[in-house]
């Protein structure tokens, strides 16, 4: 990961030196070990802070919305697939940015790993290309990545940018034959009663603090429905109904727009598998309209076009 | 005051009659991490654990709390009047609250209990609390309790503190409601001087694997306003999700929001936890929001914490060194780093 290092900090040193950009988005190497922090670097000389390894799972696409200057950033495959949704959105111009591709990997999936070691303190992790070694007081274990990725990167078949002005290493091959969506499938097959017991008891430790719906780049309402007052849509206290309103109607207005990028799942401080939600939708649109979001900036997406000779009845 | 001490198998016994005495709630294992619930018949206690993802505060200021209810039904004479929802406050304990989360309750009182305000739910119901302490044997990287006045065995608002010895617990009353709580235990001797002894190097041991701190020295000689003007807030600020983790993880975090719910004709005024973070915050009926920037929202948790509540009530800073934010702050904010930019700042010349 050092060359992806050298390779973003030179790269966004030289597109600020020329002008080219007025700020890069990066990462910057976090202050606990797996947490690494987005930051806007303005300053040609202050890109050494800029820092990539596997624990760079947000989406930075997120950072891009509405903003009116000329902006470098960094984006993995599912990363620039959201900024290509951005562009078709109208949340940003695609002229406004330079994206520095990163073929990826995937990244690891840190709560896999606390269990790896059964919890005890992790203080460093070193990576080195498909291993790394995690370090506590009194221990040291070595994996491999592969076994500890996130689900969502495990199950990833667009790994490399679709978007991009130029690549910070060659790209990755992309897995071929992946079976994506074998979880939503057992949903799929439960009967409606046991499907609302797993929904309820997947959803009942939420605490509405709404991490999920705010790392997700998609949602960039300026006022969410949840916030709204007048009306006011949904309850604010944690009764389940409300909660789940809240989780159903988030992961709705996803569907045909989300990336599986896993943001919202990485997030979540109480460690909701929510994109059970969206990836039901992205299965569905996969089904229904031969769709998966932000592969190209020059098709609509299937749930915000209209055609006046569409083959559905009910359209009409 | 008292000091008991037990076997293992003893204090597992003598927790199980405690119940009888009043509700007890003891920290479970739930998935990936630990949550203090209330200790029924085929609860698993485990004690084994660094800390419970929430802060135990919601056992005296819950999530979500009915104040009032009402009738909307126009034929009902009492239609439209507010009555105080029934509750009950019966005795409860937290059986294994870590120090650092009953120091947070004395960071709390301040703000719910004080010769001006006082609020009859927390306090009602803090005074029905026995906090049973578990001291920190091994406290984690991101523990920074002894830099804002406790310690991994500090007894800073505990009724009664565990020393868990290996094969042995020690439990010392530190407050008469402490002493009352370990007197209904049917189990458990005397503690004799060699578990006092090698319970005090336990502590001080413990506190030596503290390793990292937040400096708060010169917060209070800061003028506010200039803190506030500072340079640094958009920076600190970028990364943020505005997300209600760090609000919601932390024991000192109390604002609340008020909310009218209707079913029918049946209204209920609740409060829940509110957070800084969000944009509804300070969103005011006009439509005119204070804070309406990101920015200006993160400021006003770290302002709040480190500088507004210091000057205040010159008791220290509004944390007490638990280090949730920081371990599960989704992209990293780190209060540690934050705080040293404000207790280092140096008036920016305009």
């Amino acid at each position: 990961m050092r060359e992806y290092t050298e390779k973003i900090r030179e790269t966004a040193k030289r597109l600020l030196k020329d002008g080219k950009v007025d700020v890069f988005i990066g990462y910057k190497k976090g202050s606990v070990p797996m947490m690494n922090e987005p930051v806007l670097i303005s300053d040609p000389e202050k890109t050494d802070l800029l820092y990539w390894d596997s624990n760079c799972g947000l989406n930075l696409c997120n950072y891009l919305t509405k903003r009116t200057d000329r902006i470098g950033i960094v984006a993995t495959g599912c990363n620039s697939r959201n900024i290509v949704t951005h562009v078709i959105e109208n949340q940003i111009k695609r002229e406004q940015l330079h994206i520095v591709g990163i073929p990826c990997a995937g990244m690891i999936d840190y709560r896999a790993v606390q269990r790896a070691v059964k919890f005890r303190e992790i203080l460093d992790i070193e990576e080195d290309n498909e291993r790394f070694t995690v370090k506590g007081g009194d221990f040291e274990e070595v994996f491999d990545k592969k076994d500890l990725l996130q689900e969502n990167c495990a199950t990833c078949s667009h790994c490399n940018p679709v978007e991009f002005d130029e690549m910070v290493a060659e790209p990755v091959e992309e897995p071929q034959g992946v079976e994506s969506y074998r979880d939503v499938t057992e949903i799929e097959d439960m009967d409606s009663e046991q499907r609302w017991g797993f929904f309820n008891e997947m959803t009942s430790s939420c605490i509405r603090c709404y991490a999920c719906r705010n790392a997700c780049p998609l949602c960039y309402c300026p006022t969410c429905f949840v916030d709204e007052s007048k009306p006011q849509w949904v309850g604010k206290s944690i009764d389940p109904i409300d909660t789940m309103t809240f989780h159903f109607l988030r992961a709705y207005h996803c569907a045909g727009r989300c990336t599986d990028c896993g943001a919202c799942e990485r997030v979540c401080p109480v460690g909701i598998p929510v994109r059970q939600f969206t990836k039901k939708l992205n299965k569905d649109v996969l089904e229904l309209f031969s769709w998966e979001a932000g592969l190209s900036l020059d098709q609509r997406p299937p749930l915000d076009v209209y055609k006046v000779d569409d083959y559905n009845e009910f359209i009409k | 005051m008292s000091n008991k001490m037990f076997s293992k198998e003893e204090w597992g016994t003598a927790l199980e009659g405690l119940r009888d005495s009043c509700r007890i709630f003891v920290p479970v294992k739930d998935g990936d991490f630990h949550s203090f619930v209330p200790f029924e018949n085929g609860t698993v206690p485990d004690f084994d654990l660094k800390n419970s993802r929430l802060s135990p505060k919601s056992v005296v200021y819950p999530q979500s709390e009915r104040m009032f209810e009402y009738n909307l039904d126009p034929d009902d004479p009492e239609a439209n009047v507010l009555k105080e929802a029934p509750k009950e406050y019966l005795p409860q304990a937290i059986v294994g609250i870590r120090p650092c989360d009953a120091h947070a309750f004395q960071i709390v009182k301040l703000n719910f209990d004080n010769p001006e305000y006082s609020d009859p739910y927390w306090v009602r119901r803090f005074e029905s609390t026995v906090l049973v302490g578990l001291g920190c044997n091994e406290p984690c990287s991101t523990c920074f309790c002894t830099s804002v006045g406790g310690g991994p065995f500090s007894e800073k608002g505990l009724d009664a503190l565990l020393f868990d010895l290996g094969e042995r617990v020690l439990a010392k009353g530190l407050t008469e409601k402490g002493d009352e709580f370990l007197e209904n235990a049917e189990v458990g001797k005397e503690a004799d001087e060699s578990i006092l002894k090698e319970a005090e190097g336990l502590g001080s041991s413990a506190s030596d694997k503290i390793t990292t701190d937040i400096p708060t020295d010169r917060l209070k000689e800061k003028v506010v306003n200039e803190l506030f003007g500072a340079s640094f807030w958009e920076d600190v600020a970028f990364a943020c999700l505005n997300c209600g983790t760090c609000t919601y993880l932390c024991p000192t975090c109390w604002c609340f929001d008020i909310q009218d719910e209707v079913m029918g004709k049946q209204g209920d005024r609740i409060r829940n936890w509110d957070s800084c973070m969000f944009p509804l915050f300070t969103l005011e009926g006009s439509g005119h929001n204070p804070r309406s920037n990101k920015f200006q929202r993160v400021r006003q948790r770290f302002m709040h914490k480190l500088k507004y509540y210091v000057d205040k009530y010159d008791n220290g800073v509004q944390c007490s060194g638990c280090g949730r934010c920081v371990r599960y702050c989704p992209v990293n904010i780190d209060i540690r780093q934050v705080a040293e930019l404000m207790n280092e700042y140096e008036t920016e010349s305009a």
